[in-house]
């Protein structure tokens, strides 16, 4: 029984009532400061559907058009808040219309608590109707999962899954309820989950591994810091610029780490990886120790592994032990968390300012500007650019916007082109690259993020996989500025096809509907521009409008995505160039 | 360089936490050349012994992998040198053939094995031991015609005097001195 060995009693509240299972899930969510719920119902959850009628004062249900959506919106709303999502869904083809969303949020380690119903207890295991073992299947991509089939257990449950989406390395967790369960009567009593004992979420600091390491970075004549998710997560942006700061130590970012450090300061060497920044792949291998922080060297940032950072020792700060050693074998690994060990290793650090290592930054820094960076962004001629069209949103939203974007090419655009200057701003999908992502992630960011500004990027691709949440935005107003860069392709996979596949260009060419009509049948104001002379006007039209807006830029349909770090390659490899056969 | 290790695990018994560690050994095409589930000497905590063949560094990887499961407590991992281990097998094999020679002396005095059940169709033999020792009786009763041949998993204790009780004490030693380094920093 989930509480028996070890869920500490802590803070007990209500008096004791009786309620049905139903009643007892959402007055948990309560008790855990759920105030928003994204979900879908149908037939195995409708007594929580019922009981939710009577919660409308203390929880806002989103109905989304897909139980996809609802996965991705809650994740959107979890990594804006820093508070677990919440995500509903029947049983059966509910279930398993999430599994997409779970295991976007588990790669990419976003606390969301998903709810499944399920049929009544007696009847599990006999293939009923709508009943699916979601159980099993989201074993794999799931921090953790339970099965309740008694209305006594879903209060210590509730509470047990929000402790460990929350603690040491985020992820999702599922519950399954039964449907005789969410009838069944209870006493509600509620005690929060404040320990497990098998469960260890954060390791305790060795003092002499703090030390070792302020030795190493104190030495080291040029080292870099690679700082990913687990830097906004565990609240380190301060701790990681002092660190930066005072050692003079160049700050390179993953996808996800991306607002971990402001893209304006003089420190700032930009994104790492396939199509990263020239000057941090470049010295990656230059550098002679690297401090990762919150970050698991996947295989979009390290390329070839062989050749990978030859030169430099590595210290690797990560809460999850299992990522330590996983692809790149650290020289010194840190399991804690980052915001401990950096505040730690400070008072350690020598001040140094490492000029020389940093001018070689800015000398590639200048050639990429040159080759890549100034005609993507500031062409004269020829058709529209996404990374012109990035910059331009970048340059009026205000720096504490929230930024969504979708998978593929234009993801990649707003990766080197928007400009970030705080934490807590970027909205994407790392690790499985999933597209779709972007639109119900956007409404579900804007759920969460009152008085800011709120914008997606997202591809014609992407945007077509789960358009319908367009009637969840119409529905409830939600004020999202969405930017469609529309190149008629599959962007990202037609440039492969054509580097790599001889231009041969299988299945990526869409023939799409008019988005601007199509956004008008949902009465969402549509704008399209195909010239760089509308480009700014509409843009800051968007960004002045109350509601919902959606701007088309048409772009061009076969441009690039560069610098490249070609599948097989090292990062010192990183090509800025590539010369089009078609 | 490919060898056998033992991987011995401590974890709270609840339901579908095998699937979830074998899970984490079939993505890496880890194949379980036997599996062992019993209660452990801590009371509630269950002990599952497995037995794999794999590389040093992928071992040591699954192994964290396997211990951030949620509900496991402690993984241990061991090579066949830092363990004493034994398997268990029954032969039922046909009374006519075994009784032909002088075999069933042969098998308590040298082979250390026990006769569970004598009939007059077949014998159950019993022995404890190796998987090689195991395997060495079953070739020696195969001309004799072996009826049934079943062998239980590896169980298996460690060498190391620590216990696991050692280990749930440090972790929650760790966790009240974390709590102190935090007052300290914050």
């Amino acid at each position: 029984m989930p509480g028996a060995n070890g869920s500490e009693a802590s803070a007990t509240k209500a008096a004791a009532a009786e309620v049905t299972g139903a009643e007892a899930l959402l007055k948990s969510l309560v008790e855990e400061g759920v105030d928003t719920i994204f979900g879908y119902p149908g037939g195995a959850i409708m007594p929580v559907y019922d009981k939710l009628l009577d919660y409308s004062d203390s929880l806002r249900h989103i109905l989304t058009r897909h139980e996809q959506g609802a996965a991705h919106a809650a994740q959107g709303y979890a990594m804006v808040t820093g508070k677990p999502g919440v995500c509903f869904a029947t049983s059966g083809p509910g279930a398993t219309n999430l599994v997409t969303g779970i295991a976007n949020a588990y790669l990419d380690s976003v606390p969301v608590v998903f709810i499944t119903a399920q049929v009544t207890s007696r009847l599990i295991g006999t293939d009923a109707f709508q009943e699916t073992d979601i159980l099993g299947i989201s074993m794999p991509v799931t921090k953790w999962n339970a099965q309740v089939k008694n209305a006594a257990e879903i209060p210590d449950t509730v509470a047990r899954a929000f402790y460990i989406a929350r603690t040491g390395r985020p992820g999702p967790v599922l519950v399954d309820i039964s449907k005789d369960a969410q009838l069944e009567s209870m006493t509600f009593r509620y005690r929060k989950c404040t320990f497990i004992r098998s469960y260890n979420p954060v390791n305790h600091l060795i003092s002499r591994d703090i030390e070792s390491a302020a030795v190493m970075i104190n030495h080291a004549e040029r080292p870099m810091i690679l700082a990913g998710h687990g830097v906004i997560i565990s609240g380190a942006v301060e701790e990681l610029k002092t660190l930066a700061e005072k050692g003079g130590i160049p700050v390179a970012v993953t996808l996800l780490g991306i607002p971990a450090f402001s893209h304006d300061h003089r420190l700032f060497a930009g994104m790492l990886g396939m199509h990263g920044n020239y000057a941090p792949n470049v010295l990656t291998n230059r550098a002679d120790l690297i401090i990762a922080a919150g970050m698991r060297f996947d295989d979009r940032v390290t390329g070839n592994l062989k050749k990978y950072a030859p030169q430099a020792r590595v210290i690797h700060i990560e809460i999850d032990m299992a990522e330590i050693d996983k692809n790149v074998r650290a020289d010194l690994g840190i399991n804690g968390d980052v915001r401990e060990v950096l505040t730690a290793m400070l008072p350690q650090i020598r001040e140094r300012k490492r000029e020389e290592w940093i001018r070689e930054f800015r000398i590639l820094d200048r050639t990429e500007h040159e080759k890549v960076i100034k005609p993507e962004t500031e062409p004269e001629k020829g058709d529209l650019k996404m990374g012109e069209v990035v910059k331009a949103v970048s340059e009026i939203a205000g720096s504490n916007a929230v930024v969504v974007t979708d998978v593929g090419q234009h993801q990649m655009a707003v990766a080197r082109y928007y400009r970030f200057t705080d934490s807590n701003t970027l909205v994407t999908s790392g690790g499985m690259g999933t597209m779709g992502f972007g639109l119900p992630a956007v409404l579900g960011a804007a759920t969460g993020s009152t008085g800011r500004q709120v914008i997606a990027f997202i591809g014609d691709g992407g945007f077509q996989m789960t358009l319908q949440e367009l009637g969840t935005i119409m529905q409830y107003r939600i004020p999202v500025k969405i930017v469609i860069l529309n190149n008629n392709f599959l962007g990202m996979v037609r440039q492969w096809q054509e580097m790599f596949f001889n231009s041969r260009y299988a299945s990526t060419e869409m023939v799409n509907p008019d988005f601007v009509t199509l956004a008008s049948a949902y009465g969402i104001t549509a704008r399209k521009i195909t010239s760089r002379e509308d480009l700014k006007p509409v843009a800051a039209e968007m960004l002045g409008s109350e509601g919902p807006f959606i701007l088309v830029a048409e772009v061009s349909r076969t441009a690039n995505i560069l610098p490249m770090v070609e599948p097989g390659a090292s990062v010192s490899e990183v090509t800025l160039t590539y010369n089009s056969k078609s | 360089m490919k060898q056998e290790f033992t991987i011995s695990l401590f974890s709270e018994n609840h339901i579908g936490i095998l699937s979830r560690i074998t899970l984490i050994l079939t993505r890496r095409q880890i194949n379980i050349k036997s599996i062992t589930a019993s209660e452990s000497a801590v009371p509630g905590v269950q002990m599952l012994t497995m037995v794999v063949r794999t590389t040093p560094e992928m071992v040591e990887k699954v192994a964290r992998q396997i211990e951030k499961v949620v509900d496991v407590l402690k993984v241990f991992v061991h090579t066949s040198s830092e363990i004493i281990c034994q398997e268990m097998a029954l032969y039922k094999v046909t009374t006519r053939g075994l009784m032909s020679g002088s075999m069933i002396g042969d098998i308590v005095r040298k082979h250390h094995a026990r006769i569970l059940e004598v009939t007059p169709e077949y014998i159950v033999v019993e022995k404890s031991g190796s998987g090689a020792e195991i395997k060495e009786l079953l070739a020696l009763l195969k001309p004799c015609g072996v009826l049934q041949f079943v062998s239980s998993g590896r169980v298996a204790v460690t060498r190391q005097v620590k216990e696991l009780n050692a280990y749930l004490r440090e972790m929650d030693e760790a966790r009240g001195a974390r709590q102190e380094t935090l007052e300290f920093y914050n």
